[in-house]
């Protein structure tokens, strides 16, 4: 159970990205996060695992204080909590293969892994993901040969590597096209029901949100103003959170 | 706006004018611009000698070989009948009209069958055998010359001669000293450039993460954790070297015989590597106990230990291999020489190895300490330990600036050197700590870019050819001054250079291997080495460009290659032989630029 609790980030030059933000998510959920660009989501998902360090407020996972605890147990945490990103953020001249073995890099010995050296047993682990998500012929390339919804395959890899209970997802589909997008959602999909891991997904489309969400949260300019099932946006509420101008397509 | 009036325009342009012309005056009187210099007749002839000069690079001779071609001639005309010997005419010959005359009286001399287009000079031969010019001669194509000359005052009854001598190029061109020199020189000059790109491209690597913004703005720590690494680097470096010196006085009892020394090694190995191995297992999935881990640093201080008498036996093996190679390969023997120069680099490098990682090991874990103190301590007592802390920092911090200066100053004044440096270092540490909130941590990353940045900087603006002239103090004027003057300015401009990549790769994989929970170091080796390799290669590559170009001037300052050779010529004005090295140092340059454009096309 994962508990975000007045969470707040002021960047430099006074500009309010989070404002008081307070929500939890339960074991095995998945948790979509909507809102504008610029609403706060990227911010508020980049603070659970403190790629951006808050500031102020509480984030509680398994009773501990994520935003308290100290660089050594930060990476222990980190390592439980796998993140799928917009631009995929692979290692282009890396393959495929070493990409997702990094997702290892928080369990495996730090003077071996610079030799680039992992144990057998993740690199046969390696392979089973990325059979998993169905790239399996590819593991020997370079990551940036790939296509852009096999690169997000790869970057699922990666996250799921890490054996994580937490899967972090920031717009994970928005470079993609809406068939990619959903062969991606559903691989999401799959690793919440079958493993159980509790997935928080920022999106943008709506009918993603409908599809693949068990509950949603909503920012806008950095407070939360939606936290509920995914039924209950009704047209006053999609204006709340999308502004006034904003049109229901679809 | 209103438009300025035409007038206004005018005036304004008017101004501008005179300000250029008064610029561009005062410019002429500064550099001496002279006109009557360039048109003096003096110094176009001086121009023009070393124009040619340089044109006729003094690389290739041929053997020559002198023909003298004598005829006779009686001055004054005999009273008798004149008598002349018959001359040979199937080779080249004279004649001579008249063929006899006063002396001082205008001859007229003919040459036939002589080597085409061939100059030379001609004599006046008296009976003495002495040689008197009376001008020179040159042949057309034909071999045919005719001149006219005026005799000496020399008159004789003997018979008398008249004698041109030609020389003529004989077998296929050969080197002269001076291109052999300049072989000898442009090739020091080549290894000089390339010493001087691997040494400080070896530097340069490392330095350039701790200059680049990116990577260190994020590292910031509590100031006990500050505090406690600076006080735990001269602890943990004085550690290491007394390490190193232990372990070198060790091994003296090994190093008898080979067998020993070997023997050695290998157990030395052998204790490394398996404690290392159970202190740092593949994968770890909990978090080990107390015990456990002070058992494993144990495990890693032996392994330490043993790492280091592995290292000094090995450096030992390796003098002794390579003095056996240079007693025995005969002509390879600099390769013997240079193994042996490896292993007593390794040597001397030990103790800085030792010294560094005892220095980095226990900062790095008073660090941590400093850490969790914070974190586990709270209120009055944290307070005091962090004010009792970061006074005593502060304190060493400035006692050690303190000795610095007295040893560069040769100040001998404790007082000043030491005991006010201590007190105001003091007295900072306590001020900051009472200031700083209880969990406030400080930029200590952020500082440490600074502090790089401002020392490459400095370093980058000497030019090495001022360089030089330190090293040339230090170990000599020759090559290796240059080598090593060049490395250290090859370290801070590629540093520099390196660092800006390092700040221009993208934040997403930075992000992406930050977000597994992989360590700071990891993060570099995976997510940042993988994207600056093609730029670093190219880098290098321009540097190493650089480089050979810059050593063939250091030797003007001393730092040996083909610039000594260069000035000294200039100096000596044998501008023929200067050419030479200038179309030497032409291609190679020429030829680097070429290599290193293709390996870059190669393999970026």
């Amino acid at each position: 159970m994962l508990t975000v609790k007045n969470l707040t980030k002021i960047y430099d030059g006074n500009v309010l990205a989070l404002d008081d933000v307070s929500f939890h998510a339960k074991e095995g959920e998945f948790l979509a996060i909507i809102g504008l660009s610029g609403s706060g989501k990227s911010t508020l998902l980049r603070c659970i695992n403190r790629l951006i360090e808050p500031t102020s407020g509480q984030i509680i996972w398994n009773n501990r204080d994520i935003t308290a605890a100290p660089p050594e147990e930060l990476r222990v945490i980190r390592r439980k909590i796998g993140m799928v990103f917009q631009h995929f953020n692979l290692v282009h001249r890396s393959s495929v293969l070493t990409n997702v073995l990094s997702g290892r890099l928080g369990y495996i010995n730090p003077a071996m892994s610079l030799l680039n050296r992992f144990p057998k047993e993740d690199i046969n682990k390696a392979i089973k993901q990325l059979d998993r998500v169905g790239i399996a012929d590819k593991a020997h390339q370079r990551a940036d040969e790939l296509s852009g919804g096999q690169q997000q395959r790869v970057g699922v890899a990666r996250a799921l590597m890490q054996d994580p209970e937490i899967i972090l997802a920031d717009e994970p589909v928005a470079s993609l096209d809406p068939v990619l997008a959903h062969s991606i959602m559903r691989y999401l999909e799959l690793i919440n029901t079958e493993d159980g891991v509790t997935v928080l997904c920022s999106l943008h489309f709506l009918d993603l949100v409908h599809r693949y969400a068990h509950r949603v949260v909503a920012l806008n300019e950095g407070k939360l103003c939606f936290d509920g099932l995914p039924e209950e946006i009704d047209d006053e509420m999609f204006k709340a959170i999308y502004g006034q101008e904003a049109e229901r397509v679809g | 706006m209103k438009k300025p009036s035409n007038f206004w325009r005018s005036i304004t342009l008017g101004l501008a004018v005179l300000a250029g012309l008064i610029v561009y005056a005062y410019g002429f009187q500064v550099t001496k611009v002279s006109l009557e210099e360039t048109q003096s007749p003096r110094r176009q002839t001086q121009l023009v000698r070393i124009i040619r000069a340089i044109a006729r690079p003094d690389i290739l001779e041929y053997e020559k070989q002198e023909f003298e071609v004598n005829a006779p001639i009686y001055v004054p005309c005999p009273s008798g009948e004149l008598n002349l010997p018959q001359q040979d005419q199937s080779g080249p010959y004279m004649v001579i009209t008249p063929a006899c005359a006063d002396p001082q009286a205008e001859i007229n001399v003919e040459g036939f069958n002589f080597e085409p287009d061939t100059q030379g000079p001609i004599f006046f031969i008296p009976p003495s055998d002495v040689r008197l010019q009376m001008g020179d001669i040159q042949t057309d194509s034909s071999g045919h010359f005719n001149v006219t000359v005026k005799l000496p005052k020399r008159p004789s009854d003997e018979l008398q001669h008249v004698r041109v001598i030609t020389r003529r190029n004989i077998g296929a061109p050969h080197f002269t000293q001076t291109a052999k020199d300049t072989w000898d020189k442009i090739i020091e000059t080549v290894f000089l450039a390339l010493l001087a790109t691997t040494l400080g491209t070896a530097l340069a690597i490392p330095v350039s993460f701790f200059a680049a913004r990116n990577l260190m703005k994020d590292v910031r720590s509590p100031l006990t954790g500050i505090s406690l690494s600076i006080l735990a680097w001269p602890i943990g470096i004085l550690a290491g070297v007394e390490v190193a010196h232990l372990m070198t006085n060790f091994s003296h009892m090994l190093t008898d015989s080979v067998a020993l020394n070997v023997g050695g090694m290998f157990a030395g190995l052998l204790v490394a590597w398996f404690p290392a191995r159970w202190a740092m297992p593949q994968a770890e999935t909990s978090h080990p106990s107390t015990p456990i881990r002070l058992a494993r640093v144990l495990a890693l201080l032996v392994a330490a230990f043993s790492t280091i008498l592995f290292l000094i036996l090995l450096s030992n093996l390796i003098v002794s291999f390579g003095g056996f190679l240079a007693d025995h390969l005969s002509i390879f023997g600099f390769v013997g020489t240079f193994i042996g120069n490896l292993g007593e680099i390794l040597d001397l490098i030990i103790v800085l190895i030792a010294a560094a990682a005892g220095g980095g090991v226990l900062s790095n874990l008073a660090g941590r300490v400093g850490q969790f103190l914070t974190l586990r301590i709270s209120g009055s007592t944290n307070r005091i330990i962090g004010v009792v802390l970061s006074g005593l920092a502060g304190a060493t911090l400035l006692a050690i600036v303190g000795a610095a200066i007295k040893w560069l100053y040769q100040i001998n004044n404790p007082v000043r050197t030491l005991w006010i440096p201590a007190g105001v270092g003091a007295a900072i540490g306590v001020i900051l700590s009472s200031r700083a909130k209880e969990a406030d941590t400080l930029p200590i990353g952020l500082s440490i870019y600074y502090v790089v940045r401002t020392i490459l900087n400095s370093l980058r603006s000497i030019e090495p050819l001022i360089m030089v002239i330190v090293f040339a103090v230090w170990v000599g004027i020759g090559p290796f001054a240059g080598v090593l003057a060049l490395s250290l300015h090859t370290i801070a401009a590629l540093a520099k250079l390196y660092s800006e990549q390092v700040e221009s790769i993208l934040s997403g994989p930075l992000e992406a291997i930050t977000a597994t929970g992989a360590t700071r170091l990891q993060t570099i080796v995976y997510a940042v080495i993988p994207q600056i390799v093609p730029p670093y290669i190219s880098f290098t590559m321009y540097r190493w460009d650089i480089n050979v170009r810059m050593s063939t001037i250091i030797g003007f300052a001393g730092g040996g290659g083909i610039g000594f050779l260069l000035q000294q010529n200039i100096n000596l004005l044998n501008y023929r032989a200067a050419s030479a090295q200038m179309v030497a140092i032409a291609i190679v340059v020429a030829s680097m630029d070429y290599l290193s454009s293709k390996m870059r096309e190669r393999i970026v």
